[in-house]
């Protein structure tokens, strides 16, 4: 007994170690976000959150439910792998509300982003020099974006 | 109600059951969707890219990503004969207005190369973070949590390949999210719908009836930087030696 006589200071300082270790217990559980951990060392809610983030492209399949017809011209023709949004561009809303009327094209722009001659692009990929090919003629008279190679009668 | 010790001890463990899902947080937003059925990656079919920066574009809108930062780019190298080690690279604005057109080089081979997050399996950017606030979902997408990110920059610096930035408006690190509220809803991602060659395609590994496994027993693929040991996903068909 003789040897804890003047321990009483070891037990002040146990107590407030136990008082110091509920209160990390206690800020802990309410600063740690509930999902952390959930998978790993991270905040399992915020995988949800980012994917509930809202879209802009519509995708070609959301398209193609109503405009059948032109995904048939698309599939016959050159531009078959070239999804609507490529050309049209972000129409998530149009396809959520087809009230909402897409904004009109420029073939001028368009295909000359893709098709305007350059040393760079892949041999095999057609290209033209505009001026040269065309010289200010607008591309949709002679080539239907949806299928472009020249029909007998020109574009309809 | 009357609790006994019996009752209480019967009790303990179905309130730490329920404890612990009132500690799961809120749900999937995707119901359909099971993370571990998948594990996301890209084709990137370098002979395919013609420059024209519509990934870039469909990027930038599809994931409001600031001007003059990238969620994926496009380079162009010129490799004149056999100076692979000086490489000419290009990225103007990076690619997302397309590339003038390049003037013919008899000496040399022009391609390009569209790059963005390698989703890497053992990413230095996730293992830096000192809060955890990025992290490998368990599909395979690197992925920050912009709600418990400091925006200290460790994971820019730590990302070999340079695909993070930080946001100049929310001060918090932003990435390629593979397109991760679409893919989980059965979408492709906004650069992969809009490419107009097909240069860049969605993989997911697991699922076994996906093309990537026929094209990777046939084609030569490389990773960037496979000396980096990332772990990095992208695959790239056809890549010279001279891309870093």
């Amino acid at each position: 007994m003789s040897r804890f006589k003047d321990a009483g200071h070891l037990f002040r300082f146990a107590f407030l170690f136990v008082v110091a270790f509920a209160v990390f217990l206690v800020v802990r559980h309410f600063v740690v976000p509930r999902s952390f951990g959930e998978y790993g060392h991270y905040r399992g809610a915020a995988i949800g959150e980012i994917a509930a983030h809202p879209i802009h492209f519509a995708g070609h399949q959301a398209c193609e439910a109503c405009h059948a017809d032109i995904a048939d011209t698309k599939k016959a023709g050159k531009h078959a792998t070239v999804n609507c949004e490529a050309c049209h561009g972000p129409l998530a809303n149009h396809a959520a509300d087809p009230s909402i009327q897409p904004a009109k094209l420029d073939t001028a722009v368009l295909c000359i982003r893709c098709h305007a001659a350059s040393a760079a692009k892949p041999k095999d990929f057609p290209q033209v020099d505009a001026e040269q090919h065309s010289s200010g003629v607008a591309c949709e008279t002679c080539h239907q974006p949806h299928s472009p190679a020249i029909q007998a009668g020109g574009a309809k | 109600m009357k609790i006994d010790r019996r009752h209480f001890l019967v009790m303990l463990p179905a309130a730490a059951i329920a404890w612990k899902y009132l500690l799961a947080g809120t749900p999937e937003a995707s119901p359909n969707y099971t993370m571990t059925d998948h594990w996301w990656s890209m084709l990137i079919d370098i002979p395919k890219c013609i420059g024209c920066g519509n990934c870039v574009r469909a990027c930038a809108v599809e994931n409001d990503v600031p001007d003059g930062h990238f969620r994926t780019w496009v380079e162009r190298y010129l490799v004149t004969d056999w100076h692979m080690e000086n490489p000419e690279v290009v990225s103007p604005d990076g690619g997302k207005e397309g590339f003038s057109a390049a003037p013919a080089e008899e000496n040399g081979k022009y391609f390009f190369v569209p790059k963005l997050c390698n989703h890497c399996a053992d990413s230095p950017c996730t293992q830096v973070c000192p809060v955890g606030a990025t992290f490998i979902a368990p599909d395979g997408v690197v992925l920050v949590d912009q709600t418990y990110c400091l925006g200290c920059a460790y994971c820019v610096q730590a990302c070999p390949y340079g695909c993070r930035y930080i946001h100049p408006e929310k001060r918090v690190a932003d990435k390629c999210t593979l397109c991760y509220h679409r893919i989980t809803k059965g979408l492709k991602p906004a650069c992969v719908e809009n490419c107009p060659t097909g240069a860049r395609q969605l993989v997911d590994l697991k699922d076994p009836y996906d093309p990537i496994h026929a094209f990777l027993k046939t084609h030569y693929v490389q990773v960037l930087k496979p000396q980096m040991a990332t772990g990095a996903k992208v695959f790239y068909n056809e890549m010279d030696g001279s891309v870093r």
